[in-house]
This record gives C-alpha cells, structure tokens and sequence, in this order.
C-alpha cells in the first residue's frame, strides 16, 4: 500500500514507525492493519512518551490486587473481602470539539473502565479546567461539559461526590476534562480482561457499532490541536440509559460465574478490546466482523474495527457458557452477538465473511515503540522561579483582598455546579461535595467508608514541575486525611503539551520524578491512570497539569470530619506551622498572586516528612474523636481558609449554618509585617482544625510528641471573621462573595 | 410488610429503596421486572426513581405503557398502598394515577439539594407517624419536578386535601425560596382521591439513616408499615386474584 505523509498524519503515525511497522510484518500493511497499528500504536493506547517513565511510580502495597496498566483499572483491598477499583481517564481533546458530548462520552468511557473490573460503580469524580470564565467561548464550553457530565452521570445512578474545576489561560484552547469513577466488587468476583483460554467465544454486547469516533484515539488524543471543526465527526455520542442497563446486564452476566473475561470499548474500540485481551491472555483472536451488529450500513471493515461507539463490552466465554451470557443481556434489550474466537496462536486475524482482511501477529501490534527523549527546561521557565517579596507590593486592605479572593473564579464555591449533579444516589454520601475536603461514601453491610478526592495544580507544576508534582500528591492525601481517612492509593492522569518538545519531556519527566517521590514519602501507590499529551494549540501548551485521584479508608464511617467550625465557643488550631511565615515560596504560584497582581512566578517548597506527620496527627484526632472541623490551607492561604470553615457552618442539614471567627491575641501579634504572604500564601502541609476548648491543652502537648508544629489560631464566636488590626468582615459578607463568585464570572 | 419495588431499564433508585424498607425498616421487600404482568402477593408497591426507558419522549411517558403498570393500576384500584417517588410520581401523571404533570424545573437545571417538606396533613398511610404541619428534611434529585395542574385541579386538590408535601423552610414555612423547582403552590407530593396513591418528587430513601443527614425519609415508609398492619386483617388486595 502506497503511503504518503498524509496518511501517515491522519493515523498519528510517523515515517519511522511506518517503517518499523514494514519491518515487523515483513510487508506493506493494508489499510485495515494501518489503521489498527495506528490506534494502538498512538501516544493515548500505547503510552509512546509516557511508559518509560510511569515505571518511575511505586505501583504495589500490601493492599493492591492489581498490577498498574495490567487490567482497566487499580483495585485496593479495603478489607472485609471487598475491592475498590479506581481510575481518572482525559477526555479533553472531544470535549474541546463537542463539550456536551465529550464530557459524557468521557464520564461513559470511565465507568466502562471499572465495570470491565466487575466492579459496581459507585462514584464519579472530575477535574476541569477552561480558559478564564471572560469570554463567551470559555462559558460555552463549561456549560457545556457541565451539562454533559450530569447528563450522563444523573442517567446512570452513579453519584458524582466530588470535583475541581480552575481557569486559566493555557486551558483556552485546550480545556482537560478529567474524569474518575470508583467502583466495589467482592476481591473473588474481580473479573479479568484477559483472553486467556482457546476456543473461548468472543461476544460483543451493547450498541451498534456506527462511524462516530473513528480516529478518537490516534487523531484526537494523540495529537495537537488546529482544526477544530474538521474533527466533529470523530467524537462520539452517548447513550446514558444503555450504559444503564449495559451496567446492569453485564454485572448479572459475571454473576452467573459464565463470563471468563471482560473488556470495554474505549480508545480504538474494537481493535484495542480485541487486541488487548488476547496479548493479555497470551493467545490470538479470530474476529469476523460481518458478525458485528451496526447502527449503519455500508461500514467498512477499516471503519468496524476502529470505531469509537460508545456503550460496547467485549465479553469472553467458553462455548457452552454463550446462551446463558445471552439470556441475560436478552432480558435487558442488549444485543449480544458472538464476534469471534480466541485461538492459541498469539495472532490477530481479522475477516469479513470469508475474506481475511486483517493479520499479524499479537505482540507487533501492542509493543508500541517507546521513546525517551532528553527534556530540557526552557529558559523562561528557570527566570519565572524568581520571586521576591519586595517586588510585590503590600495591597491597602487585607479584608479587601481576602473578598476578592472569595469571589475570584479559581476559589468561589462551586455549589452552582456541583447541585447539577446528583450526589447522593445509592445512598452512601456521608460527606457531600462542598461539606469536607473530600467526599466520604460508606460501604454497606460494613461499618467502614471510602473517602475519595481529585486535585490538580497546574500553576505549581509550571513554575516547578517536580516540586509542584510533590504538592499535588501531597494535597490530594491531605484532603482524605482532612475528612479522617487513611490515603490507600492514588489514580493519576497526566496532562501535558506535545512531549516530542524538550521543554515539555522535562516537565513530564520531572513531574513523574515529583509524584513517585511524593508517593515513596506518604506511603502510598498509583495504581492506575491515563496520560493525555499534545494538549496544546498555535505551538503553546497548557500548564503541565497531572491531576492525582485518591482513595481512602475509613474504619468507622461515623468517625469523620466535615470542614465547617461546627459551633461556637471552639478553638481554632493550625497544624503545621508553628508561626505564621512570611516567605516568597509561600506566595508562589498562588492565587494571590495571580488574583491581585496577575502574577505567576516563584518556586513552591514542600516539606514531605512534615507532610506525613501532619496528616498522620488530623487522622489521629480524627479518629479520637477530638477534632470537630479539619480543612486544609490551599488556594487562597489560611484566610480563604478560616472563611470557608466560617461560611460552611455546622453543615448540618436545615442546622444553623455560618459560625464567627476572632484570632487569638497571640495569632493577631504575631502576623508579619508582610500580612499577604502570611494570610494568602499557600504553604504546604497546614490544617485548620477546631476543637473543643477543653481538649486543646492535651491536643497541643500530643502535637508536640508528634513533631507537630500546632498554634492556637483563635476561636468561633459570634458572626464575623476578625484578625485584629487586618480584617474584620461579617461571615454573611464573606458567603455571599463566595457563593455568588463563579455566577458572577459567568454572567 | 411485603414491599414490591417495580424495575423498568433505567431504574435507579430500585436498590436504595430496597435498602431503606428492608435493610433499615426490616420488612420484606422484592423487584418487580416491568415485563411481569402481577404485583399480587404485596401489600405496597414502590416506583422507584431513575430514568425509566431513558426518559426518551417525556419522563415517565414510556414507562405507564408496560405490563407491570397494568398490573399497579388494578392493585391501586383495589386500594394497595403505592408510592411513586420522582420518575415514579412522574409514571404515575403519564398512567393517570394522578393528576397533572411535572414539567423541567423553572430554571432548567437538574437539581439535587436536601429540601424541607411540610406535612400537609398526618391522617393517611403514608404520614401517619408524622405530625400536622411537621416538616422533613429529604432531598430532590430531579431535572423534571416542576409540578403544574390547571387552576381548577389544584383547587379540587386543595378542597379535598390531597396536596400532602409542599416544600418548606426548615421551620415548616412554605416559601418561594424554599422551592427547588418552580412547582405550582409549592406542592412536592399529592395523593389520590383513595388517599393509597403518593407521588412524591423528593426521595424519602435518601433520608433514612441519620448518618446521610436525616431520617425523616422513615416517618413515610413507617408510616406506610402502620397503614399496611391496619390493612392486613382485611386482606391484601389481590388476593383475590
């Protein structure tokens, strides 16, 4: 088959892997076997860029039960003989084209991901970022992924417990669309996508296969991005009420015993469900896809293999096993149709009919090749570190600043948002959106709870990639420990630019570097996760942005901790910082910054160690008992945060609502004379908890043992936020700025 | 207490159902598959929310056409306690067990937030265990619940007193504020004229457990076990069948 640089472009693939391809077979490949090496041989399948340095990532600990990147998902034994089973998974590219649909396509392709474990899902999570909400384009395209994600997730009855979303700049042209789903299964109904026993018969379950999405993989996912409204045929569209019954069918087909493996449909559909779950069982596939039922007539067999329909699951069983597999998709109106087989021979065969219009061998079409290439930080990048405190100037009025801030787009309470989604169906949500650092969800028929969060930074990640990497996987398990919950693992997806630029490789590798080193010093693995290069347009990339999905454990789900200052009459203490600091690091890549003096510069620091031990002490009171309220210091610092715990309340449903806040005397004298620094800046590793006044005696002194730096903040009274001489605003004021922030920006 | 809790394809809240009656309040409880053609054998049937067939068309359109409706309609004749809850009360306007029609809430987003209900009124099955005017706390979770009837339907609800929830501020005042949908006169859950037939946008199942936020949601179902106790020496409807 004559190749041209066109072709070649259409399937991501260069002149030198088309060569490599040649090689391989030892022949030209026709279009059908182009096209299937192009899909699984693209940066979103095969992980070119990012493989080699994912092994940098501990993967194992006494709780994993699988293997990162050897099943769909990572699953965590939570005791009990129950598994949890998690993965974040992009979907920005389709989103960019079509919000509505490539959110829910995104949401819908997710949930596949942990369904192909055999587990029920049981949450969704999501990590968003647009260009800045000030023009109509950026609003569109939030609106519209908005609207996609609670379209689909409402659809399905899967709750969607919890989220972020940020605006910059670099998200313009390239909005990320992040999404995670957690599921539950017994550790002995785990299913397995391998295809691993000959003469198995391959049945293909759920939709039609039809033309959208074809080139999802290789042209959406694994390239940069110009022409935009060329690519709308290639996302595709969902069908949440299928995903529904396809949920269900698929779990009461497993439950019969009958299914020996399971795999979704996702990036290069077909292609990759077949493929993949033969290289995983070590054996071949014979597909015919004259067998495959359509939604349109005239498909080629090139568009049968490679489209992108959503809804599908590929599902092996021995051949006496097929009509009871059968019967229960029957009874759920699911078409089930035997597709093919799986043969001893590690081979790829594909006919239509009788004719053979595919074939090679397993291995050539899943050893994607694997480049390291040698990053180098831009110049700009090393200048952007420098930050002096003298060069910004002290704004006139603390309590000025810190409403800006409340109502700044990046800070602003996203209830707006998340009241779209239905977080409470399946009735687990202990902790909802908004109430806690992380969302808690108890597990039935045991006494314990999951808490799950998903963080991102990508300014951090910009100015330093491997510190601000190290300040992602600190944050993430810090919201678990913030609610009371042991961090398990994490789940990660990698947003970054084209990694074939130098500047970009180093960011990547350096991220990677961060994140294992972060991991190794909280004790915890990732034990899944998606990478999602090329995110960049007009030659300019997006913040480098891993986003860190995290998964915890709680032993009594009635021992947890919502953010708000439950009542009056308490004692606020910081974890984490003896005094309150006044130091350029602090102000780094903060929103303060970037709010008030539109600036994003400075080197972020992390101290892992302390890091660990603070969590470890808020669990501790947690579970004790002694702690009312536990919320981190992020964006916006301590003040952003003393007004969250204020706004949030006693959280109660129909309760009392806001509670005041005074400093301590000793809190107010002991602010620098750089007030900004100290009260907006985002030092890592500090925990605004309250307690009982009766108990902070006994919490400061264990603090101490701990090696945990723990100062009296102040207390909860009355119903305003004052820190003598520098702010004094009535709570009332501070919710309405927080609340209204985002509406406002979207007007 | 025998509960039968109906499963169309898109059913969701069929299990959290299941595990309020059963795994909290203790009674008996089993689905129902739309394509059976009899709920004989319960004393109270639940249509649970979700998006039933999809929603395609207009929610609850396609739902009121299957075998199992059939069957609920007899029963409902019969005066079977049923409680239609969010695209269950929307099934039961498409299947004329009651009146009116729950349009996209009056500011087009899907909603889900805890909401207070004021009971309207405690002399029937399902809020027996409840006080006149007591508010609950129970969440919504709709993107259609916005209630309307013509001005003549609502004044012979209102006459007969079938409106029973109408959302409320906590302190049990009915409010615009505290309605999450736009819904005429506040109404949240109407019944009908057998007073055995509830629909209910908000879902009573989600508040069951005082570790998700409230337990309110147990004063209906409780109270629908009381009704069910008082009906049993008289005989289960269906029974006869």
């Amino acid at each position: 088959m004559p190749v041209n640089k066109e072709i070649l472009d259409e399937i991501a693939l260069s002149q030198a892997e088309y060569d490599m391809i040649v090689d391989r077979l030892d022949r030209e490949p026709n279009p059908v076997e182009l096209g299937m090496f192009g899909a699984l041989w693209s940066e979103h399948c095969g992980y070119k860029h990012s493989r080699p340095l994912l092994g940098l990532l501990p993967s194992r600990s006494d709780r994993t039960l699988s293997q990162a990147g050897a099943e769909n998902a990572g699953a965590i034994d939570i005791g009990n003989g129950l598994a949890v089973v998690f993965k974040v998974e992009s979907h920005n590219h389709p989103s960019a084209v079509e919000p509505l649909q490539g959110a829910a396509t995104g949401v819908g392709g997710i949930v596949r991901d942990i369904l192909a474990m055999g587990a029920r899902p049981i949450a969704l999570l999501n990590s968003l970022r647009f260009g800045p909400p000030d023009t109509a384009a950026n609003r569109r395209l939030l609106k519209g992924v908005v609207d996609g994600i609670g379209w689909y997730g409402n659809c399905i009855g899967v709750p969607d417990v919890a989220g972020e979303i940020y605006f910059d700049h670099c998200y313009s042209q390239n909005p990320l669309v992040n999404a995670m789903c957690v599921g539950i299964a017994r550790i002995e109904d785990l299913a397995s996508a391998a295809a691993d026993r000959t003469g198995d018969v391959l049945l293909l379950a759920g939709a039609g296969t039809g033309r959208d999405g074809i080139h999802g993989a290789s042209g959406l996912a694994s390239r940069t991005f110009e022409e935009e409204q060329e690519l709308r045929p290639t996302v595709q569209v969902g069908n949440p009420f299928l995903e529904k019954s396809l949920i269900e069918a698929c779990l009461e087909a497993l439950a019969t015993g009958r299914v020996r493996a399971l795999q979704d449909l996702g990036a290069a559909g077909l292609t990759s469900a077949a493929v993949e779950s033969a290289a995983r069982g070590g054996r071949g596939i014979a597909l015919d896809i004259s067998q495959v039922h359509r939604r349109e007539s005239g498909m080629t067999g090139y568009e049968v293999m490679l489209s992108e329909s959503q809804e599908r699951m590929l599902l092996a069983a021995a051949p006496e096993h097929v009509p009871a597999i059968r019967e229960v998709f029957d009874k759920w109106d699911i078409p089930c149709h035997p597709v093919g087989a799986v043969t001893d021979e590690p081979y790829a065969l594909v006919t239509d009919g009788a004719e053979p219009i595919a074939s090679a061998p397993v291995s050539h079409l899943t050893d994607a090749p694997r480049y390291r290439l040698n990053g180098q930080p831009s110049a700009e990048s090393v200048e952007r570190q420098r930050l002096r405190l003298r060069d910004v100037p002290l704004p006139a009025d603390a309590g000025a600043v810190l409403l800006q801030l409340m109502a700044a787009p990046n800070i602003a309470s996203r209830q707006g948002v998340y009241r779209q989604y239905d977080h409470q169906v399946q009735t687990n949500t202990v902790v909802a959106p908004g109430a806690g650092d992380a969302a808690v969800l108890r597990i039935k028929g045991t006494g314990q709870a999951i808490a799950v969060a998903i963080d991102g930074n990508g300014r951090q990640c910009f100015l330093d990639p491997y510190r601000g990497a190290q300040m992602v996987v600190a944050e993430v398990t810090r919201n678990l420990s913030c609610v009371g919950a042991e961090p398990l693992a994490l789940t990660d997806c990698l947003n970054f630019g084209n990694p074939e630029r130098p500047e970009i490789y180093h960011q990547l590798e350096q991220s990677i570097r961060g994140m294992a080193r972060a991991c190794r010093a909280l004790g915890v693995p990732v034990v899944s996760g998606n990478a999602s290069l090329y995110n960049e347009s007009q030659g300019t990339a997006i913040y480098p942005t891993p986003i860190v999905g995290g998964l915890g454990l709680l032993e009594d789900a009635r021992r947890h901790c919502g953010s708000g200052f439950p009542e009056e009459g308490l004692t606020v203490v910081l974890l984490g910082a003896s005094q309150l600091t006044a130091r350029a690091s602090d102000l780094a890549g903060s929103e303060y910054l970037n709010t008030m003096h539109g600036m994003v510069r400075g080197r972020p620091r992390i101290d892992l160690a302390l890091e660990r031990r603070v969590q470890s002490f808020c669990r501790s009171l947690i579970s004790d008992g002694l702690a009312r309220s536990a919320h981190d210091c992020s964006d916006g610092g301590l003040a952003v945060a003393l007004a969250e715990c204020c706004i949030l309340g006693d959280g109660r449903i129909g309760g009392a609502g806001s509670v005041g806040f005074v400093a301590s005397d000793e809190m107010s004298r002991n602010i620098p004379a750089r007030w900004d620094a100290a009260l907006f800046g985002e030092a890592a590793s500090r925990i605004v908890i309250s307690v009982d006044a009766a108990d902070v005696h006994r919490i400061i002194a264990a603090a101490e043992t701990a090696g945990v730096p723990a100062t009296i903040s102040g207390r909860t009274v009355g119903n305003s936020l004052r820190i003598d001489g520098l702010i004094d605003l009535p709570v009332e004021e501070l919710a309405g700025a927080w609340y209204g922030g985002l509406n406002n920006a979207l007007q | 207490m025998r509960f039968g809790i109906l499963v169309f394809p898109g059913t969701w809240s069929d299990t959290d159902c299941h595990h309020a009656v059963s795994g909290v309040l203790g009674q008996e409880a089993d689905y129902i598959w739309h394509k059976e053609d009899s709920v004989d054998g319960y004393d109270a049937i639940i249509v649970p929310g979700g998006f039933s067939y999809g929603d395609y068309l207009r929610a609850g359109a396609i739902a009121r056409f299957s075998p199992v409706m059939g069957a609920v309609r007899d029963f409902a004749a019969q005066g079977g306690l049923v409680i239609g809850i969010c695209n269950g009360f929307q099934i039961l306007c498409e299947a004329g067990l009651l009146p009116g029609a729950l349009r996209r809430n009056g500011h087009l987003e899907y909603r889900c937030q805890w909401t207070h209900l004021r009971t309207e009124r405690a002399d029937t099955p399902f809020t027996n265990r409840c006080g006149a005017g007591q508010s609950l706390a129970v969440p919504v979770s709709h993107g259609e619940g916005n209630y309307y009837a013509d001005a003549s339907t609502i004044a012979q609800l209102e006459e007969q007193g079938r409106i029973l929830f109408r959302y409320c501020e906590p302190d049990g005042t009915v409010t615009p504020d505290a309605n999450p949908n736009g819904s005429v006169d506040n109404i949240a859950g109407i019944i009908n004229e057998g007073r055995n037939v509830l629909g209910m946008m908000p879902h009573p199942e989600r508040s069951c457990e005082a570790l998700l936020g409230s337990d309110d949601g147990n004063l209906i179902f409780g109270s629908m076990i009381d009704a069910g106790a008082n009906r049993a020496g008289a005989g289960r409807p269906g029974a006869h069948h």
